[in-house]
């Protein structure tokens, strides 16, 4: 199965990256010659596997709930495009 | 000074033979007269790495030493070092100033070593040449028109050119190991979680793992034993003991098992590249090691595996990339949504671009079950077969990569070429096994060839004891790239 230019635009859109006419062709041919490799996989017969999504079977810790970071804003704000008032400024999003 | 090994310039600075600070200064000179050539470094910062030797000098005096404090180690530009400019290659991060250390830098500042600057690597890790760097090229010291793989490419050729002592990189696919190989340095990836990843910027989670790359096992073990540990802000770093990694140097490897693949010697596989590996292998058996033949047959399906997986964690990982909270914003943009394409359209390069898209394409609606979680299927399928083989074996060895070093420019067109470079190391990442890479020999061109070792979980120390063996009965790993003396 072969992407379109269409797919290409819309995954583009849903990754967020502005994408033009002649890029989104030239990328086309590209990402048809990967899924072509990828393709090699699909056929395996994997019925009654479990998918690994993890290297190995961990189990999540769990902490004490309680604080233990301290308020660090100011430094990591310093290094946003914009920040005013300690917040992030952003284009206008609400009319 | 420069092609001593950690431990004896460790013993050196212990015996105050020249200080931390004289030290740090060779390193700083020959990195400005030869960086330009090979091009290792995006940030240096003597002013900052002087300091940082001072300071091991007094804890020396005082002493505090430790065998890494005073020697300077040049960092991937993929760990955040508080102060540093850590942009990974690209220009979304060319002016981030990180606020904090990773884990593994903590614990290197903590054990006294010396940062000596920020290396080059392919973009966001994603390559294997260490050509999609926003900063340009790494240029192989064996031959300069060649790659010196990737994606660590810039700490191998740092390490190789004897810019620096040793190095640290990570590995997602490969990314210490094929370096390692295409610049005839060594190089170790550990197990999944032994070494924290907190602070390592993300490409794909659940297979990014850092380690060392140095000129010996030895230097290797050194460095590990700084690097590995438990971080409670990484959830998957893992909760073990401190182990001391040199234990087994010393460890005679007589009546060790070692597999040989049959996929790892297939066609694919360059003839020289093969010869190296089994001239190695001979050696190993001269030492008094068995040889059996196992088989890895899912193996094949690790690169369609991986390039389906590492893009899906991509794709989610770098969509803090957004050009809000840190990072690089288009200069111009219309509204909130066209803010972050062109931030995001602009700071990525072609690669990185790529990766998204696939990743974000297989884990797009209607598509996840097909590639996404049969991915992950056939990786507990890789995974099977590596444990039935270390039924039967104590390590696996093979090439690290099919071919040596390869031009500048050569697989740049060619995705799928570029990738099929990974097809002996990926599977180590899926499976979250250990992987090792030592110089085994040259090719006809005098280009180094790796020998990859594959160890069972946690067999890191097993296997640099091995490697060490091998590198007392043989001198690779002490042959020098032309011109650099």
């Amino acid at each position: 199965m072969a992407l379109t230019l269409e797919d290409v635009k819309r995954v583009a859109d849903l990754a967020r990256i502005a994408i033009d006419e002649a890029e989104a062709r030239a990328v086309l041919s590209q990402l048809n010659d990967v899924f072509k490799l990828i393709a090699e996989m699909q056929a395996v017969d994997t019925r009654g596997v479990a998918p690994m999504s993890h290297a190995l079977d961990v189990v999540q810790r769990l902490r004490e709930d309680a604080v233990t970071e301290s308020d660090r804003h100011a430094l990591f704000q310093s290094v946003a495009p914009q920040v005013e008032s300690g917040l992030y400024l952003v284009p206008k999003v609400i009319e | 000074m420069h092609n001593a090994t950690l431990k004896s310039l460790s013993a050196s600075l212990s015996a105050r033979a020249f200080s931390s600070v004289e030290l740090t200064r060779h390193f700083v000179n020959r990195i400005n007269q030869l960086n330009p050539k090979y091009n290792c470094f995006i940030t240096l910062d003597p002013e900052r790495s002087l300091k940082q030797a001072e300071a091991a000098d007094r804890m020396r005096s005082a002493g505090r030493g430790q065998p890494l404090t005073g020697i300077p180690i040049a960092q991937k530009d993929i760990f955040c070092a508080q102060g540093w400019l850590t942009t990974c290659g690209s220009k979304i991060l060319s002016n981030f100033t990180s606020p904090y250390d990773a884990h593994v830098v903590e614990r290197l500042n903590a054990a006294g070593a010396v940062t000596l600057g920020k290396t080059n690597m392919d973009e966001f890790a994603m390559g294997s040449s260490s050509e999609t760097s926003y900063y340009g090229p790494v240029r192989n010291p064996w031959d300069v028109d060649k790659v010196p793989g990737g994606s660590s490419g810039g700490s191998a050729a740092a390490v190789a050119a004897r810019l620096a002592p040793s190095a640290i990189g990570t590995d997602t696919g490969g990314s210490i190991r094929q370096p390692a190989a295409l610049s005839g340095i060594c190089g170790l990836k550990p197990t999944y979680g032994v070494v924290s990843r907190y602070g390592m910027i993300a490409f794909a989670s659940s297979l990014d793992q850092g380690g060392p790359l140095g000129r010996s096992a030895e230097d290797l073990a050194l460095l590990l034993n700084v690097m590995a540990g438990f971080d409670p802000r990484d959830s998957t770093s893992l909760e073990r003991e401190w182990e001391d990694y040199t234990r087994e140097l010393g460890k005679a490897v007589k009546g060790l098992k070692i597999g040989l693949p049959e996929e790892f010697f297939a066609k694919g596989a360059a003839p020289d590249v093969v010869r190296a590996v089994e001239t190695a292998v001979g050696e190993f058996r001269k030492l008094g090691c068995e040889t059996v033949e196992v088989g890895l047959p899912n193996m094949k399906l690790s690169v369609p595996v991986y390039y389906v997986l590492a893009p899906a964690e991509a794709s989610s990982n770098l969509a803090r990339y957004d050009g809000v909270r840190y990072g690089y914003r288009a200069p111009e943009y219309a509204d909130l949504p066209d803010m972050y394409k062109k931030s995001r359209a602009q700071g990525f390069g072609p690669e990185v671009k790529r990766r998204i898209l696939i990743g974000t394409y297989v884990l797009s609606h209607g598509y996840y079950d097909a590639y996404y979680i049969q991915a992950q299927r056939v990786r507990r399928l890789i995974a099977r077969d590596f444990a039935e083989v270390f039924k039967r074996c104590d390590v696996i060895m093979g090439p690290t990569s099919p071919t040596t070093a390869f031009r500048i420019g050569e697989k740049m067109g060619d995705p799928v070429q570029m990738y099929l470079n990974d097809i002996y190391t990926t599977p180590a990442n899926l499976a979250g096994l250990p992987g090792l890479s030592i110089p085994c020999g040259f090719d006809g061109k005098g280009l180094p060839v790796g020998l990859q070792m594959i160890g069972n979980y946690f067999g890191e120390a097993k296997m640099l004891g091995i490697a060490h063996q091998f590198q007392q009965a043989t001198d690779w790993h002490q042959r020098m790239p032309p011109g650099i003396q």
